[in-house]
């Protein structure tokens, strides 16, 4: 009986040994491999149908638009060489490089940016493209793209503003002078796309940028290789890009500290909390934290009593304390919030929010207690209703918990918890259903109307019921003109409005991009949205 | 599981709305059963272990001097020590305080979820047993039907529907758990349907009613209380494991599979946050499991040495 | 037998019919739709896509539409992946969930045997408790908390395997090892109350008196009779074993059914939803059809009508 079971154990053991001896050798990795983790299978590599960031992730390293951000976040020839803008800002002719080309190792033709550009704003595409509106900037686009039930409807594909002048020649028209119309050409809804390519397999993959798609198991991994026939393929370093589809955040965390990752972290992954809180203790080298472009706030249901009472808003706001909650209770490196519009998003020199200050309101628990008995007073209430706080899964709670304390510590006020299922809380916010609800915002684009529009009386995305009609005749003031000094006054005059007079949403932080990278990874850009750039990383171990 | 050795009769005095019935036997059954579980001594341990963790989990939260859910932010993941015996949490709440609380609510899902199984299981598999093979054959097919629908589907389903609240998850674990139930009930029943007392007291006039409530169902009462112990862990178990989907039991309650899973993103920096719920998890399934199989020993005589 | 095996066909296409019907409407009962995100798409363009696939149309066209389609094997297009039909996500996926159920099926019934024979030849001796004590911690300890910790003791720490994926054979041993720990303890259990009660048996006592060793007559007479509730645990084993692949697939990143299954529903994918469930009920179907009949050939006595399945 011993002896079976010693020899089992050591059958086991040898059995290990060999395979382990295996696994290893499978393991090693070649030199310019890069590899990192989407967390979920890419929902579509198509142009006109990707909206998310793992699709977008993939995206950037196999297209390239008609410009490109540089390492400095600075608007950088792409596609297209050069480009002239009229003077009223409302057309763009581009100049197509003459050795653009294909994967397949056709030329880049002004014809495959027209192609792609009307194939995601025709109404007709299948499925519909979701993202179509990123195009709505071009003349007739939304109108194109815009059906049934739609008066001002042009049926006509030749009437939408893009053209090709000839093979090596884009021109676009725009509705409004858009001052920020080349970060919207570098976004990935605006790639060029090759008529009769696949998007849905490795096979009959045909894309334009640094990398081309050489597999993609799905649910499990993608592989990118370098793109022969890309023009500045000289500069491109990585011979293999290797997207994993990781879903658990501790499993990344581990795969990275073993090697098996050399990247973990945003824009596609995740660091665990109490990991990232250690390895800032210990100063962790290999830990890079940066703010990006996005503004992590509570939506307060403005429609809804006691809530539609902007002093029982402002005490809310009030009586919490953003410090605490990102050094005690986030503790990833993000900025406390007292504004809408958040860092990283240009003004008119440098950043916005250097030349905006966003002082419109300060903690302060006495006055919040004030404010808040004469905000229930107006309501007519004696004391403030017990009200729910909803959010979804993740972080948030941690956040809600502690805020919940601050408000009973400080105001003596009693709010239940809601977690809900993701879908089901956008469904209740976008339906006005709820008392106060978590809200974040990251910007499409870098200029402040990427915050500021969001609440016009009829944006789609209002989801606070806020109205206000000078708020609306501020953003309208801001799309008529190209003077940026003009735009960027009237939107810090909304956004005065926005926060510092009605406290519509209470904003807590700015949020920050965390990621650790193995030190031997050089020459990554991570932009000021937190969109990494890795086409141009070397591996230099 | 046959009652074998009934007690020899004795004559009584007729009455005649008793008609049929015998009036000691059943006490001494109980009796026979208790002395073999009380000779098992893992059985009573864990029993003792079980009484334990209830009044622990009833009294440890309401003695306390912390609350579950004031923070404490310059005190966050400390470690175990005299002012917090099991350490402090992410917002710095007294673990010791939570983990009990946890305790209590794993109890309640584990609990409660096995009650429903038996009320529904009971009902449904009385009458499935009982009742003619038509019926009792029609009623067996849909349970087999409901059976095979993916557990987890309806779990998750309804806690997307319902919200992750505590009766959410006792009705979605208890929507699928009944049918093991009125499988074993129904196996019972048919097995001593045809045993000569229910024959007697057939002729003897007692309507079905009586005769499956008074006989039949006291009579398979031995593997039906061995089921009820063992569903309670699978039930708590289940509980943990949709904790560890983020479907579990939700803030700023907790049970100790929220605890766990919390925990499983730190536990290699603070190990005791997931060694303490995980402990007490296992020694409470553990408990249940023994106890349960103590029991399933004392009912079954065969099984004694 | 052919009739009755028969009957059990029409019995498991009858309630996969009423299993699809249930699913749909308690699917669509939920709120939100595969196309309600974070930033919304203009209400104008959601309405064209909610149209491209039909979900204009009333829940009852819907339904009709559907079923039509379902009993020509046709599962559709996932909402999520829009370039993929259900049937491809399903038949890529499933490989890996199926090879490592499969693995931890087989490991568990081998062990579990071992452990639960061992258990009751040696009854209440060291073997026994060592045995079961193997198969309490398979019942005790959650099953995400034993693939975390082997993940990190045997990857992280040791590194003697990969922390997940699955690029070479070794890959499968953590996940098969997460996977069994529950179904080996529940199997192990089953013997040894089985092999008692066999042990205690007239057979046994006249393979006794006839001078057979205690090893002997275990092997021989006892497995045969021990096997049994095993063969009954087959259909409980895959749902156990499907449901915990859910976990497991998690914890090692591997591209399996189990991270669909939840996530479609996150994700409000209905196409996939449905088929995802439909597949699964066909595999828990199987599993018990197959039991009924390897039943009949393990078990001569048995008679033909629904059998008692305990878990």
């Amino acid at each position: 009986m011993k002896k079976k079971l010693l020899l089992l154990v050591s059958l086991t053991l040898v059995l290990t040994g060999i395979l382990s001896a295996c696994g290893k050798s499978g393991s090693g990795t070649s030199d310019q491999t890069f590899r990192m983790n989407l967390t979920t299978e890419p929902p579509s590599l198509d142009v006109a149908q990707a909206q998310d960031q793992v699709s977008f992730t993939v995206l950037s390293g196999l297209f390239e638009g008609l410009v490109r951000m540089d390492a400095k976040g600075e608007i950088a020839p792409g596609v297209a060489e050069k480009w002239d803008v009229s003077d009223d800002g409302k057309k763009y002719t581009f100049h197509l490089r003459d050795n653009a080309k294909w994967s397949n190792g056709d030329p880049v033709t002004a014809q495959d940016f027209e192609y792609s550009w009307k194939r995601t704003l025709d109404p007709k595409l299948n499925p519909p493209a979701p993202y179509a509106y990123q195009l709505y900037y071009v003349k007739n686009g939304q109108n194109y793209n815009i059906a049934t039930d739609n008066p001002d409807h042009v049926s006509d594909p030749s009437q939408v503003g893009v053209k090709a002048l000839d093979d090596k020649t884009l021109e676009v028209d725009l509705e409004n002078p858009t001052p920020y119309f080349l970060n919207i050409a570098a976004f990935f809804t605006a790639y060029p796309v090759k008529k009769d390519a696949k998007f849905g397999e490795a096979e009959g993959y045909i894309s334009n940028g640094p990398f081309k798609l050489k597999s993609w198991k799905h649910g499990d991994s993608i592989e990118l290789v370098p793109n022969e026939n890309y023009w500045d393929k000289d500069s491109i370093k990585l011979k293999d890009v290797k997207f994993l589809m990781v879903k658990d955040p501790n499993t990344e965390f581990s795969m990275y500290k073993t090697g098996q990752l050399d990247w973990s972290g945003l824009p596609t992954g995740s660091i665990p909390p109490a990991q990232l809180d250690k390895l800032r203790q210990e100063n962790n080298k290999e830990l890079s934290i940066k703010g990006i472009a996005s503004t992590y706030f509570y939506n307060f249901n403005n429609t809804k009593k006691p809530f539609d009472n902007a002093k029982v808003r402002e005490a809310l706001s009030m009586a919490i304390n953003r410090q605490d909650i990102v050094d005690k209770v986030t503790k990833a490196g993000q900025t406390p919030a007292y504004g809408f519009v958040s860092t990283g998003i240009h003004g008119v020199n440098g950043e916005y929010r250097s030349e905006v200050k966003d002082d419109y309101f300060k903690e302060d628990v006495a006055k919040a207690k004030e404010l808040l008995a004469e905000g229930l007073k107006e309501e007519g209430m004696t004391k403030m209703p017990e009200f729910s706080l909803s959010f979804n899964e993740g972080p948030h709670k941690t956040i809600a918990e502690a805020i919940a304390n601050m408000w009973k510590e400080n105001l003596g006020i009693d709010v239940k918890l809601e977690l809900q299922e993701w879908k089901v809380f956008l469904k209740n916010r976008q339906s006005l259903n709820y008392d106060v609800a978590r809200a974040g915002w990251g910007a499409d684009y870098n200029d402040p109307m990427t915050f500021i529009d969001l609440y016009t009386s009829k944006s789609g995305n209002n989801d606070i019921g806020f109205k206000n009609p000078e708020y609306d005749a501020l953003v309208k003031e801001a799309y008529s003109t190209a003077d940026q000094q003009k735009r960027v006054d009237a939107m810090a005059k909304a956004e005065q409005i926005l926060i510092g007079d009605n406290m519509a949403v209470m904003p807590i932080y700015y949020y920050s991009s965390n990621q650790l990278v193995k030190p031997y990874v050089k020459n990554y850009v991570v932009d000021y949205s937190g969109n990494l750039d890795y086409t141009r990383i070397s591996i230099e171990k | 599981m046959s009652q074998t050795a009934p007690s020899p009769f004795e004559k009584l005095e007729h009455k005649h709305q008793e008609a049929e019935v015998i009036a000691t036997e059943s006490r001494s059954t109980w009796q026979i059963t208790w002395a073999r579980l009380r000779s098992n001594r893992w059985a009573m341990t864990s029993l003792y272990i079980l009484i334990a963790i209830t009044l622990l989990s009833i009294f440890c939260p309401i003695f306390s001097p912390y609350t579950s859910y004031t923070n404490n932010l310059d005190n966050t993941f400390a470690s175990p020590s005299a002012k917090h015996w099991f350490g402090t949490d992410n917002l710095g709440r007294d673990l010791f305080t939570r983990t009990w609380l946890g305790v209590r609510i794993s109890l309640i899902v584990g609990v409660a979820a096995a009650l429903f199984d038996l009320i529904i299981g009971i009902i449904y598999g009385g009458i499935m047993g009982y009742a003619g093979s038509r019926v009792g054959g029609a009623m067996n097919k849909i349970a087999e039907m409901l059976y095979a629908i993916p557990h987890l589907l309806v779990v998750i389903l309804l806690s997307v529907v319902m919200g992750s609240s505590l009766t959410t998850i006792i009705i979605a674990l208890s929507i699928t758990g009944w049918i093991t139930m009125s499988w074993i009930v129904r196996g019972q029943i048919l097995q001593l349907k045809n045993q000569e007392y229910v024959l007697a007291a057939q002729s003897m006039g007692a309507s079905s009613a009586r005769i499956l409530f008074k006989h039949l169902i006291p009579n398979t009462l031995g593997p039906i209380i061995v089921t009820v112990t063992l569903s309670v862990p699978s039930a708590i178990f289940a509980e943990a494991f949709l904790s560890f989907l983020g479907l579990g039991v939700q803030s700023p309650a907790s049970s100790l599979g929220t605890l766990i899973g919390e925990a499983l993103s730190s536990w290699t920096i603070y190990p005791w946050m997931m060694f303490i719920p995980a402990s007490l998890l296992s020694i409470t399934m553990l408990a249940f499991n023994i106890f349960g199989d103590g029991l399933q020993d004392a009912f079954d005589p065969k099984m004694k040495k | 037998m052919v009739r009755y095996l028969g009957g059990k066909l029409i019995n498991i296409v009858f309630s996969l019919l009423i299993l699809a019907t249930a699913t749909f409407f308690l699917m669509k009962a939920v709120p939100g739709d595969p196309f309600t995100q974070e930033k919304a798409i203009p209400p104008e363009i959601k309405a064209n896509i909610m149209a491209h696939y039909g979900l204009d149309k009333p829940i009852g066209e819907q339904y009709l539409i559907y079923m039509k389609k379902l009993v020509q094997f046709d599962l559709g297009l996932s909402m999520k992946s829009q370039d993929r039909t259900v049937t491809s996500i399903i038949s890529q996926s499933f490989g890996t969930s199926a090879k490592i159920g499969a693995f931890a099926i087989v490991i568990s019934v081998i062990i579990g045997v071992y452990l639960g024979m061992m258990a009751a030849l040696r009854h209440r001796k060291l073997v026994d408790n060592t045995a079961m004590f193997l198969a309490v911690i398979g019942i005790s300890v959650p099953n995400f908390v034993i693939g975390s910790m082997i993940q990190y003791f045997l990857s992280v720490k040791l590194q003697i395997f990969h922390v997940a994926g699955l690029e070479s054979p070794i890959d499968y041993v953590l996940p098969t090892i997460a996977l069994s720990t529950l179904p080996i303890a529940f199997i192990a259990r089953l013997t040894r109350s089985t092999m008692l009660e066999v042990l205690t048996s007239d057979y046994i006592r006249t393979a006794k008196a006839k001078g057979l060793t205690p090893r002997a007559i275990l092997w021989q007479h006892g497995l045969r009779n021990g096997i049994l509730p095993v063969v009954t645990y087959l259909g409980p084993m895959t749902a156990n074993i499907i449901t915990g692949s859910v976990v497991v697939e998690q914890i090692f990143g591997l591209p399996g059914l189990g991270a669909y299954f939840v996530d479609s529903v996150m994700n409000r994918d209905y196409t996939l939803i449905m088929g995802i469930t439909i597949f699964y009920a066909v595999i828990l179907m199987a599993a018990r059809f197959i039991t009924d009949v390897l039943y009949i050939f393990v078990d001569p006595r048995i008679k033909l009508s629904g059998g008692v399945v305990k878990s």
